[in-house]
């Protein structure tokens, strides 16, 4: 009798696909260009505030892109285009989430360097995009007053690997007895330390601070201090 | 591959699929390297932090796997939970759950996470005395 061979392999399942935005970070730090991936659940408002930080963007003269995942329609890329800024649907047609080669694709053609931020806009999900490594400099989690303050604590993967977050639709918080403070403390308790920015893309309160935020971080990255590591142990 | 599978099979998609699929490919190819062989066990290790459901796991594993040289083989999936380095105890625990980034014992949070993200191929085993050619023609695309 033949003993069973045992090959230890000892490799990350997502290996090619972390490999792959692994080189689009180099190349995205290379070019300047600032990349936010965005998550959220479906309805969060994510679209709505892309839109408001390209239409600021775009009338400060700072260029800046995006590209946005659903599953289906070019309904959001149309909404965003209206910013003025560059736009590309991708249409996963079924699939949950952006895996960095879906991103890569649809930025060909672009130059970079002209970017001074890029947006991916994930596909509305709070499980799914957690293990996908985009390439991003930083994952933004956003969190809507509509959806209830213990979102964070239902789905503590997705938050923790986010460098930074948004609660949407503040102008909202009183109709919805939001609980400012419980929000608040259940981010902190998924993900301690983590910066969260309060905003309306209805009135557009918050939303200057982010582009600070934005500006800092690009600045800080220009400077050499490395993007954050995540999602690897 | 995997997107193609996920959209012909799915109405409503788990991100399980797309890591079945990967694993499949990635054994295939290690399968392959080692000289073939039928592969009779594949141990994975899956952090509680990954987002991965063990349950959608399998049953994605089983769909993503038919025709290929895994056909038969045992999935075992090892559950890491989340270890944490506690600065004030200065060393590192384990969390009970995933809903508190704070030490257990002392209550300091901390977001310096050391285990629980995993979402890893250990190890396969090869019965090398069932057929073995099969294994290595690389039908795995």
């Amino acid at each position: 009798m033949i003993e069973p061979r045992i090959l230890e392999v000892r490799t990350k399942i997502l290996k090619k696909n972390d490999e792959l935005a692994r080189e689009m970070r180099d190349r995205f730090v290379r070019a300047g260009v600032f990349v936010v991936n965005m998550v959220s659940s479906p309805g969060t408002g994510k679209t709505a505030f892309l839109k408001e930080t390209l239409t600021r963007l775009v009338a400060r003269g700072e260029s800046c892109a995006a590209v946005v995942g659903d599953l289906e329609t070019d309904n959001d890329a149309r909404r965003l285009a209206e910013s003025g800024a560059p736009v590309r649907q991708i249409m996963t047609h079924g699939l949950c989430h952006l895996e960095a080669d879906m991103v890569e694709q649809h930025l060909e053609g672009w130059d970079l360097a002209s970017l001074r931020y890029l947006f991916i806009e994930n596909v509305g999900n709070l499980v799914c995009p957690t293990s996908w490594d985009l390439g991003e400099s930083v994952r933004l989690a956003l969190l809507s007053v509509t959806e209830g303050e213990d979102k964070p604590l239902k789905y503590p993967g997705l938050f923790n690997t986010a460098d930074v977050a948004a609660i949407t639709k503040i102008d909202l918080a009183e109709a919805c007895d939001f609980d400012r403070a419980k929000a608040l403390a259940n981010i902190e308790a998924v993900r301690p330390g983590m910066r969260v920015f309060e905003t309306s893309s209805k009135t557009g309160s918050g939303v200057d601070e982010w582009l600070m935020y934005l500006a800092e971080r690009r600045q800080a990255l220009a400077d050499g201090t490395p993007p954050p590591s995540r999602r690897t142990v | 591959m995997v997107k193609s599978v996920c959209r012909r099979v799915w109405g409503f998609i788990v991100h399980e699929l797309s890591i079945a699929s990967r694993i499949v490919e990635l054994v295939g190819e290690q399968v392959c390297a080692a000289g073939g062989g039928r592969v009779a066990a594949v141990t994975l290790k899956i952090g509680t932090l990954s987002c991965v459901h063990e349950d959608a796991l399998r049953f994605s594993f089983n769909l993503a796997r038919e025709g290929t040289p895994l056909a038969d083989a045992e999935l075992r999936v090892v559950t890491v939970p989340v270890v944490i380095w506690c600065a004030a105890c200065g060393r590192e625990v384990t969390l009970p759950g995933i809903q508190k980034f704070a030490c257990p014992e002392c209550g300091t949070p901390s977001g310096d996470i050391r285990a629980g993200r995993e979402l890893d191929l250990e190890s396969i085993e090869l019965d090398d005395e069932a057929a073995a050619v099969e294994a290595s023609k690389g039908r795995i695309t």
